[in-house]
């Protein structure tokens, strides 16, 4: 376990309710589900099935104490940000953040599953589109195809060779771009000051309400 | 008495002069109707058609009127002669706008309106107008029968609409369940705490009010006599027995919880840390806002909420059916924890929430103070040391073997009627008792478990009101929710079917208007629901009558007790006409002065049946004037035709169906009867709420009948018909129609 | 003047060279026809998307979008802001909506602005370019330069998600919204109806689950070829890349033979406003769309 996992543990001790409501982006709404189920049968997840618990499930196993469980789960992460349960929710919950709240918190804690591509993905993304500003699209292919080492990146670039190179042929994929180019924002210092900052006020935020 | 003038007057209008052939009409009324006047107007509802009716009332001397027109139900207001018979010939919902407007039509289309004018005339020849009788007892007083928030609210709105009552309450004090609460659920904007239990306000209200007349301590050992001239013995615990003048009751005995005792695996009984929902009002009105602690002492730190506790079981062994009210209460009560101290673990284990009114907003704000709601079913309470275990089925997590650790279990029992001695459980066993041998050993009757009556009806039917589901009393369950089968007595409130606080008050403000307008009906000797204002009432030939007690024993209403000769004794004011009794007659003596054996056989018998070879069925429709007929005339104004073989006549329920009237049909060549009525049983949707059940009975031995005549059986038809049968009936009808055909013209014809 | 000026936000996907440059092409044809004008914010930056959240958290996430809107605000004042990408609108409507809900949360933005010498007075209004078309300028207005209508041709609507979830297009339904079929129709098209109309595409999970989103994109055509459609139509860049790339490797997977191009509702306009295939960016389609080629040509 992680070290800010056992503060955290140590902190709401049995209330895994409220340590949610607190720490996890949107996760005061989770007491206010009336389990009818609608985001579950909503979910495009669910027809492909993916998960282990649907989002009703676990704002059950939320209420019902089960730390452990909902951190490690895999379920979170198969979310597609469709926002099909956020609509039909009838008690106007937004559950879609509040899944990614809940991943996001899971993973802050070092409890999100290992290698997990969705996180993976998630982590890639964002370090690559504040890096310059810009989503930088090759290397972002690049860095996922390679996140399993490099044979599995050589494997997984073979497989997906016809998708590039449709893409290159119709100039939707510049593989100059792996080279350094690509697009850019000019003020990236001021970029990445601000986002500091974002990052450091957040913490703070959440850290105060942790010991309130 | 004046001599009678019968007349017939025909109208031309809405097209009835375009499609049939007016001076037939009139030749037939004179002819064969054997009217004395007969005239024709082109716009007989309009102001000059009427006030030349007037006129021929007034100077002429007529006092038989038969409109032929539209049908009976529509331009009532125009045709208002009130010291004249009428009949009405349906010309216009009954003929022309069922059939096509064809030259292949014409002909079947002139025959159908030329019987329906036979048809008025006959019966308006049969008929006299009623004067109805003023003299049936004038008392204006209500007797309201408990002194819960039900009975407290409809004494207060009667009195407020200007009548005296009289509130009869069997414990020391009034406010009923509610006053044991230590709050209510809310009922005013925006619906998130609990609120005052009100019990205080209506006590206050009670007390300050010059025309109502509490009895404390005192319950009803008597009620005799009919609506407006009721008797009632009020026997006080203390003191004499009284008797009150009453006008109409109303009965709002509310329910006690369910027994928790039976709920052993639950916990109750086992454990003082088992309550229900009583029990835990008793430990939050100690606590009076402050921490809720406990018999013991204890505070309680953790609470679990068992919802459906012996209640919405379907094993039968306990109750089959909801609160209705006891979802916001756990939300209440689970409030009372939180509001005190939010730390308490508060957990309702529910299957469904049902939180009816605006309890939606009262468990969202239950939520956002932290109680916790689970979808579970409670498998068992365990006294665990110093708390209690609840082992439940998680049926999200379906984790069947789920456990919550709680200082204090409180049930969700719900809810059991005090609506006094079933009736027909009593009085089954002894009809059967009496029809079996003399000496042979009657079985023990089946008493429920409450046996004591609460109205003490001296009524021959028994002494309390009609019991229907699960032992509520009766109310027509869909359309008239306060009408018992006991005239000018209204039940409101859970004795009637489970609800909360706001609901029982608005039923007993709904009851209180109905017994209102009960006592002024029966001062005028008017029918009260659903015949109001009607002034005919059945009167028995006792010359002819053979003591067969068919009718007392059938009337849906009571209203007929016997008499020490062991004639029927009719209590007019009890009456709701619905002709049930004259119905089961077998020697035929019961009669309206409006509506009658004759009335109706004289219309049946006025019907022009064509030959054998005609290819001309004739069928006869006996139709509910509730349902049935008004479906019939609505088919007709969407212009839904039908075959022109029928020919309909209303009843007032098919109760009131006389089997002569069929075997006098197919005695006199009729190929078919159809016979419509409303729907009976579990979801009755019959006015009068036996009349079509008793009818149909009666009809089922009609089969034999039709044995010893020779004639197939599908030659009687019995059809259940909604007033929403508008597009299906028409179809029905032609089914039924070519299914004549194809049997054949009945042998029957000519004689 | 242009009878309409916005604040362009193009999002990475529609710049030269990336995924989704064909749709920029066709909506810069498309904006010049109907007299719009478009000036593209100055150095934007990315929106942080949807799938960022587990590695973002929630600050960082709106204070990228706040910098669009800081910048937009001051060299582009008075003007809303129109997006083209569905994640781009979404992402920035959310901020906006989130931070003008919670002055805690837009003190910390301010806060964090600082260090990039920015500040937010009023957040702009956010439009996607649909509602550009059919709020500000309106059917009727669209149907006016049509030259070439796209008569015969069927088309189905894939409106998936963003652009319809959880904000929407105002007056449409979630379950069936019907603005594109609208589209469809103004230029001359026929719409289908099919049942996929608003499923998900996968998106971002095309990466990460890609059999799981494959599964899903391979019902999405399968009832647009069910139901008649030659091709797919769609207002998102996601959408457009998930189902037209990968259709190969669903016929891999499933012995299918999944051939369907896969246009904007811009390169829509475009043709029937005349439009060349290379305005309408046509090149740019991965699976060619060969039948609006020809018709380009005549």
């Amino acid at each position: 376990m992680s070290n800010a996992n056992e503060q955290m543990a140590a902190r709401y001790k049995n209330n895994f309710l409220k340590e949610i409501e607190e720490q996890a982006e949107m996760g005061e709404w989770v007491k206010m589900c009336m389990q009818c189920g609608v985001c579950s049968g909503s979910c495009p997840t669910n027809f492909h099935p993916g998960w282990d618990h649907p989002p009703q499930e676990i704002f059950m196993m939320i209420r019902a104490g089960k730390r452990e469980e909902v951190l490690t789960s895999n379920s979170m992460w198969m979310c597609t940000s469709c926002y099909n349960c956020y609509v039909r929710c009838p008690r106007k919950l937004p559950i879609t953040h509040i899944m990614h709240g809940i991943a996001e918190y899971a993973y802050r804690l070092g409890l999100a599953p290992k290698m997990q591509p969705t996180l993976h993905l998630s982590q890639t993304f964002w370090n690559n589109c504040t890096k310059t500003g810009r989503v930088n699209e090759v290397k972002l292919t690049q860095s996922l195809y390679f996140k399993d080492g490099f044979m599995a990146g050589i494997k997984k670039g073979l497989e997906m060779k016809d998708v590039a190179l449709g893409l290159v042929k119709a100039k939707r994929l510049n593989i100059f771009e792996a080279l350094g180019g690509g697009h850019k924002c000019k003020d990236i210092k001021g970029i990445q000051a601000m986002l500091a900052k974002a990052k450091e006020l957040e913490a703070k935020r959440k850290a105060a309400k942790a010991v309130a | 008495m004046a001599e009678k003038k019968h007349a017939a007057y025909i109208c031309s209008g809405c097209g009835l002069g375009e499609r049939l052939d007016i001076a037939a009409l009139e030749a037939v009324a004179k002819k064969e109707g054997k009217m004395q006047v007969v005239k024709t107007h082109p716009f007989l509802c309009s102001a000059e058609g009427v006030a030349m009716i007037r006129a021929d009332i007034d100077d002429e001397g007529v006092t038989h009127a038969a409109l032929c027109a539209c049908s009976r139900r529509a331009k009532t207001e125009a045709f208002n002669f009130p010291t004249t018979a009428i009949s009405r010939g349906n010309l216009r919902e009954g003929v022309i706008w069922v059939r096509p407007d064809t030259e292949e039509a014409r002909e079947t289309t002139q025959e159908m309106a030329e019987d329906y004018v036979r048809m008025a005339c006959a019966e308006v020849k049969a008929m006299t107008q009623p004067a109805g009788n003023p003299n049936t007892g004038t008392n204006k007083t209500l007797l309201v029968v408990g002194g819960g928030m039900s009975g407290m609210t409809s004494a207060l709105e009667a009195s407020k609409a200007g009548y005296k009552v009289v509130l009869v309450e069997k414990t020391g004090a009034l406010g009923g369940w509610a006053a044991k609460l230590y709050k209510r659920t809310p009922t005013r904007e925006p619906f998130k705490a609990p609120e005052d239990n009100g019990v205080a306000d209506l006590v206050a209200q009670i007390e300050a009010d010059a025309n109502i007349k509490v009895y404390l301590n005192s319950t009803i050992a008597k009620t005799a006599g009919a609506p407006g001239r009721f008797k009632v013995d009020i026997a006080m615990e203390s003191g004499p027995t009284v008797t009150e003048d009453i006008g109409a009751i109303v009965q709002a005995t509310g329910f006690n919880l369910y027994d928790a005792n039976r709920l052993p695996h639950l916990g109750y009984g086992k454990t003082p840390h088992v309550v229900d929902q009583a029990g835990l009002e008793a430990l939050a009105k100690a606590a009076n806002g402050g921490v809720i602690k406990r018999a013991d002492g204890k505070e309680v730190k953790s609470v679990v909420f068992v919802q459906c506790a012996g209640q919405r079981d379907p094993s039968g062994e306990h109750l089959p059916y909801c609160s209705g009210y006891c979802c916001n209460t756990s939300i209440k009560q689970a409030m009372y924890f939180k509001d005190a101290n939010p730390d308490v673990d508060t957990v309702v284990l529910f299957t469904d929430l049902r939180t009816p009114g605006n309890g939606e907003d009262f468990y969202r704000s239950a939520q956002n103070k932290g109680v916790i709601f689970s979808k579970g079913v409670v498998s068992e309470v365990v006294p665990n040391g110093d708390a209690c275990t609840v082992r439940f089925h998680d049926l999200i997590l379906d984790d069947k073997d789920a456990r919550i650790e709680a200082d204090l279990v409180v049930l969700a029992t719900g809810v059991v009627p005090n609506s006094g001695v079933n009736i027909d459980a009593v009085a089954a066993p002894a009809a059967e008792a009496a029809g079996s041998e003399e000496g042979a050993e009657a079985p023990a009757p089946v008493v429920e478990e409450k046996p004591i009556s609460i109205l003490n009806l001296t009524y021959r039917q028994g002494p309390d009101i009609p019991q229907f589901k699960w032992g509520f009393t009766d109310s027509h369950f869909i359309c008239f929710p306060y009408e018992t089968r006991r005239t000018a007595i209204y039940t409101a409130g859970p004795v009637r079917r489970p609800m909360d606080i706001a609901q029982a008050q608005e039923d007993a403000t709904g009851a209180a208007m109905k017994a209102i307008q009960a006592m002024e009906n029966a001062g005028l000797g008017k029918a009260a629901h659903p015949r109001a204002g009607d002034l005919s009432f059945p009167t028995a030939r006792l010359e002819g009558c053979t003591q067969c007690k068919r009718c007392t024993v059938e009337c849906p209403f009571g209203a007929i007790d016997e008499d020490e000769k062991r004639f029927p004794l009719f209590n007019e004011s009890r009456c709701r006409r619905c002709g049930t009794c004259m119905g089961a007659c077998p020697v035929r003596v019961i009669s309206f002065e409006n509506y009658s054996v004759n009335t109706v056989g004289a219309q049946i018998k006025a019907v022009n049946i064509p030959d054998e070879f005609s290819e001309k069925p004739r069928i006869l429709i006996l139709a509910c004037e509730n349902d049935a007929y008004p479906a019939l005339d609505m088919a007709a104004m969407n212009r839904n035709e039908y075959s022109a073989f029928v020919r309909a006549i209303p009843v007032r329920c098919l109760g009131s169906v006389n089997t002569i009237w069929i075997t006098d049909a197919l005695n006199s060549g009729y190929d078919g009867v159809m016979l419509m009525g409303c729907k009976h049983g579990e979801e009755y949707q019959c006015h009068f709420v036996k009349g079509s059940e008793l009818g149909r009975y009666r009809l089922s031995k009609v089969g034999d009948t039709l044995k010893n005549m020779n004639l197939e059986t599908e030659r009687v038809f019995d059809l259940e018909v909604a007033i929403t049968d508008i597009d299906t009936l028409p179809r029905k009808i032609n089914d039924y129609a070519a299914k004549i055909q194809e049997i054949g013209m009945s042998p029957f014809k000519g004689f | 003047m242009a009878r309409k000026e916005y604040a362009f936000y193009p999002g990475c996907s529609s710049q030269k060279g990336a995924s989704a440059s064909n749709y920029l092409t066709s909506v810069e044809s498309m904006c010049k026809t109907l007299d719009i004008k478009i000036t593209e914010i100055p150095d934007w930056n990315c929106c942080g998307a949807s799938i960022s959240y587990a590695e973002s958290g929630e600050l960082p996430r709106h204070v990228m979008n706040a910098r669009n809107f800081a910048l937009a605000e001051s060299n582009l004042p008075g003007q809303d802001i129109v997006a083209t990408c569905a994640a781009c609108w979404l992402g920035a409507r959310e901020s906006k909506e989130r931070l003008e809900h919670n002055s805690a949360l837009m003190a910390d933005t301010q806060e964090a602005l600082k260090e990039a010498g920015l500040s937010i007075k009023a957040i702009p209004e956010i439009k996607h370019m649909v509602e550009v078309l059919i709020e500000d300028l309106g059917y009727d207005e669209l149907k006016k330069p049509v030259k070439k209508p796209l008569d015969g041709m069927k088309f189905a609507g894939y409106v998936g998600c963003q652009t319809n979830r959880p904000f929407g297009i105002h007056g449409e339904s979630f379950e069936n919204p019907v603005y594109l079929d609208k589209l469809i129709e103004t230029v001359g098209g026929e719409a289908v109806p099919y049942d996929q109309k608003v499923t998900c595409c996968g998106g971002a999970l095309a990466f990460s689950e890609p059999d799981k989103a494959q599964a899903q994109i391979k019902d999405i055509i399968e009832s647009a070829y069910d139901n008649g459609a030659e091709m797919l139509v769609t207002p998102c860049p996601l959408c457009q890349a998930n189902t037209e790339v990968y259709q190969g490797q669903i016929n891999k997977k499933y012995g299918t033979k999944f051939n369907m191009p896969v246009l904007y509702y811009s390169q829509l306009m475009v043709l029937a406003y005349g439009g060349t295939a290379k305005e309408a960016g046509l090149d740019g389609n991965v699976i060619r769309a060969r039948k609006l080629e020809a018709f380009a040509a005549k």
